[in-house]
């Protein structure tokens, strides 16, 4: 460990909006980029869901 | 092995491997960047020249190469689907081009951030900052080509041609150092020529890309698992996944 103190490691020798700025923006944009892949994944689930009850709703109707 | 290639090219079979793996890459891609964080910030010195402003490095140098790597693999991908017209290879593509976009852009992003501090400008149109720049552009402009398109097969077609030219770029960002007079500095790790870092900062820069990788490897599994289904939903290997349970019961009644 090379930090005596909390602050003096936030602070990162008067670097700190560069460095955190960095690691935030990087950490930032994982966990959009995962919300959104598992948010895709929903829509596409429910999409699919939609076709299939609408195409089965269709074929009923279709019956005498 | 040769089997094996061929049972898990078809996408069914391919969706399934997929669903088990990228859960797997995901955990380790959690540990090796908590452990590379430990390293990175809390046991590697600072640097005599930079400061603390360095540690940069660590989030900056792993998504750059994996800007790099991302867009070779999609070029392989590309090359695969046009010689052998293979269905994976379109899908693969697309579901790393995202992943690649993000990390392009994080280089870029996180260089602006080193430069200011160091060379006093957020950005200059040095050659490695402006084929970086390019790179970015790429992987836009293959997203938006092959979302442009809506029959699948012509979309991969237009998309793989894309990837193969853009990769004409690749090596052109990574020897810029050596060929123009750069404000970028030359690479700090070289195959030929080793390392010119201390241990502790090399170690959590290479863990640090391992763990971009292993993420990035996460990434294209999830995201070609959403492809897959989009494109086989009128196929009857879809309709019996737990996924769709009930679904499929309502069609059924």
């Amino acid at each position: 460990m090379i930090w005596s103190s909390f602050s003096e490691f936030v602070h990162m020798g008067g670097y700190g909006l560069y460095v955190w700025g960095s690691l935030g923006g990087t950490a930032g944009l994982m966990l959009i980029e995962m919300a959104w892949v598992k948010q895709s994944r929903s829509a596409v689930v429910r999409q699919i869901t939609q076709e299939w009850t609408a195409a089965a709703v269709q074929a009923k109707e279709a019956q005498p | 092995m040769k089997s094996t290639i061929f049972h898990f090219a078809a996408p069914q079979n391919f969706y399934r491997l997929a669903g088990q793996l990228w859960p797997l890459f995901g955990v380790v891609a959690l540990l090796l960047t908590a452990w590379g964080l430990w390293l990175g910030l809390c046991v590697a010195p600072i640097d005599f020249q930079q400061g603390q402003a360095y540690r940069i490095i660590f989030v900056h140098v792993p998504a750059s190469w994996m800007s790099m790597v991302i867009y070779v693999v999609m070029a392989f991908w590309a090359l695969l689907g046009l010689t052998f017209n293979t269905r994976l290879s379109g899908m693969m593509g697309q579901a790393l081009a995202p992943t690649g976009a993000i990390f392009a852009f994080l280089s870029l992003w996180t260089g602006a951030l080193w430069g200011k501090p160091m060379w006093g400008a957020w950005w200059v149109w040095d050659a490695r900052l402006t084929s970086e720049l390019i790179l970015f552009f790429l992987y836009l402009g293959y997203i938006a080509l092959t979302h442009a398109i809506d029959d699948p097969r012509r979309a991969d077609k237009a998309g793989g041609i894309l990837a193969l030219v853009g990769a004409l770029n690749v090596p052109v960002i990574y020897f810029s150092v050596q060929w123009w007079n750069t404000l970028h500095q030359g690479a700090s790790v070289s195959i030929t020529k080793g390392s010119s870092m201390a241990q502790p900062m090399l170690e959590a820069m290479l863990i640090m890309s391992l763990a971009f990788w292993m993420y990035a490897i996460a990434m294209g599994l999830y995201r070609v698992r959403l492809i897959i289904l989009l494109r086989e939903r009128h196929a009857h290997w879809v309709t019996q996944l737990p996924e769709f349970n009930s679904a499929s019961q309502g069609v059924a009644a």
